[in-house]
């Protein structure tokens, strides 16, 4: 399997606190590759770097063959890595339609073009008959759902989720798991940060953990919940 | 550009707005010389509230120092054709651009630099009295004793250099607030309206999904200024006289903003609506005071910080929003 995205050396410090150090991973193309690890361990941050919202302060990092690090935001999209917010930010005053044609409009002229590829993304995300309310109406699973929506309708090659499942009750997280599964059998490669071990566990091919800024372990999921580190400074007692 | 106007628009809303259109155009011919000069004032108004919704409504960025694209297109209208007898409508071509570029250095610097909300605002009242104070020095353009344009009785009106009686002026701006009106649902309902109202809503979500922010913000300006300088071409044949003092004030920033707040900020009917109760509801408080023969200079000021205070209170996204609803023309649900 080729390699859509490779980190090579990534580091962040703010101040004093280095709160990403050193971190290389490599994302196979159609893999779903989660990164887990404690609060405060950097895992936002090193989301945030991958998806041009900062630069990184040493280290590079490679899509599709082309370093990206340091890129604004909008162009890192427009390369083909879309993302979600772990606190949601739908354009709060805009239709739920509207909201996924923004989205839709980055790779197309035309707006009934766009708005026939929301309608399309709205129905695989259980949306569509809600695609004229506002959207600040929706609940948290929807506006959730909806911010994927979005995403997808840039084109992504390469989605970026940043704990789509926190929040949601265990049979919208089932669901979410579900409609993930069904992008990636798709093509599409996904990147995830998440705590909820339930959705990591169902839906990761691949494992890394963070703790303290530094990549700790990294494998397939059953072996990564089994590693002593892991266990250590991450999971606990707690059984999974 | 009639084509998807209607297409987009409801029924009613179509039906409403041909009606609007009518009565707007039959009224030289029922009202008398005062009422249509007060239905002037209103669409100069109209026009340039839609002009300025442009950069807020739409894309999100507060303008508190629009005077500036209204004194650069007056200047440099009326200098041209005071000094070198070029009419207005050559001179717009050459208001235009002088008001984008000064747009397109007020954004450059604010999104460049990322000089963003009150700092913005600033940075725009700052450009505005630059300007105030430049001209009030300038000889070029008279300085502080007022540029004026030669006011004659023209036998009959001369549309090419807008000298004439006010059912001509009426019908300009009229032809001007309808095209505005054309132009801004066009952009709203395309892809750069969806960018723009993205802007609005949330930049750095708007940055996610891929949109080049500053560009588009730069395009929201430099239109936004662009059909500005008309309104202050239009101004300055009008009144006949430009003082910079006057047409470079932050009041007269501050009024052609007033109509799109009380009828509705990033609506299409909103700046319309405003211009009517404004200054409709301004004009009758002076008719019924005079009516009374009581005489209380700064009362308008008085009405219009009721009528706001009024707005923001009851109605915070303004009068149009809820008579949409009202009138069934609305599609949003919330």
């Amino acid at each position: 399997m080729s390699v859509l995205l490779s980190l090579d050396g990534v580091s962040k410090r703010f101040r004093g606190l280095v709160a990403v150090d050193q971190v290389s991973f490599a994302v196979p193309q159609g893999a779903i590759f989660a990164v887990i690890g404690p609060n405060g361990a950097g895992k936002t941050t090193l989301f945030n770097m991958i998806a041009g919202a900062m630069p990184p302060d040493a280290g590079t990092i490679v899509f599709a063959g082309e370093p990206v690090q340091g890129l604004s935001a909008d162009a890192v999209c427009r390369r083909g890595i879309a993302r979600t917010f772990q606190i949601v930010r739908p354009f709060p005053a805009l239709s739920v339609e509207d909201n996924v044609i923004v989205g839709a409009l980055l790779h197309r002229r035309d707006v009934a073009a766009a708005r026939a590829l929301a309608h399309q993304l709205l129905t695989q995300l259980d949306l569509f008959d809600k695609r004229e309310r506002i959207a600040s109406t929706l609940t948290l699973p929807d506006r959730k759902r909806l911010e994927v929506a979005r995403a997808l309708a840039t084109g992504p090659r390469l989605l970026l989720l940043d704990e789509v499942m926190a929040g949601l009750r265990p049979t919208e997280t089932d669901r979410m798991v579900a409609i993930l599964r069904a992008l990636n059998r798709g093509g599409l490669t996904i990147l995830l940060i998440e705590h909820v071990m339930r959705a990591v566990m169902a839906l990761a091919s691949r494992v890394l953990v963070l703790d303290h800024g530094v990549a700790i372990a990294e494998g397939a999921p059953e072996q990564v919940v089994r590693d002593p580190a892991v266990v250590q400074s991450y999971l606990g007692a707690e059984e999974v | 550009m009639i084509a998807p106007l209607t297409a987009t628009m409801s029924r009613r809303g179509a039906v409403l707005l041909a009606l609007l259109s009518a009565a707007l155009l039959a009224a030289p011919w029922v009202v008398n010389d005062y009422l249509l000069t007060v239905l002037i004032i209103i669409l100069y108004f109209a026009y340039a509230g839609q002009a300025w919704n442009i950069m807020m409504g739409f894309a999100g960025q507060l303008s508190l120092g629009h005077a500036i694209y209204l004194g650069l297109g007056g200047y440099v209208a009326a200098t041209l054709f005071t000094r070198f007898g070029i009419g207005p409508w050559l001179g717009l071509l050459a208001a235009i651009p002088v008001a984008t570029a000064c747009g397109a250095i007020i954004g450059f610097l604010a999104f460049r630099f990322r000089v963003a909300g009150v700092y913005f605002v600033i940075l725009t009242i700052a450009f505005a009295e630059f300007a105030r104070i430049g001209f009030d020095n300038w000889s070029f353009v008279s300085a502080s004793s007022g540029l004026f344009l030669p006011v004659r009785q023209y036998a009959h009106n001369d549309l090419w250099r807008l000298r004439g009686d006010p059912a001509m002026f009426y019908y300009v701006i009229f032809g001007a607030t309808a095209a505005i009106f054309a132009l801004c649902h066009v952009l709203l309902k395309s892809r750069i309206g969806y960018f723009w109202l993205a802007i609005r809503e949330d930049e750095v979500a708007a940055r996610a999904a891929g949109i080049d922010t500053f560009r588009y913000k730069m395009i929201a300006v430099m239109v936004s200024a662009a059909v500005t300088s008309f309104a202050g071409v239009f101004y300055a044949f009008f009144y006949n006289n430009l003082f910079p003092e006057q047409v470079f004030s932050i009041a007269r920033s501050v009024e052609i903003i007033l109509g799109p707040i009380i009828g509705g900020i990033g609506t299409l009917f909103g700046p319309i609506l405003g211009a009517f109760v404004l200054t409709g509801l301004a004009e009758a408080l002076n008719a019924a005071m005079a009516a009374c023969s009581l005489d209380l200079p700064g009362a308008k000021q008085v009405f219009y910080g009721i009528c706001l205070l009024i707005v923001i209170v009851a109605l915070p996204d303004g009068v149009w929003p809820p008579l949409a609803r009202l009138l069934g023309v609305s599609r949003s649900k919330t």
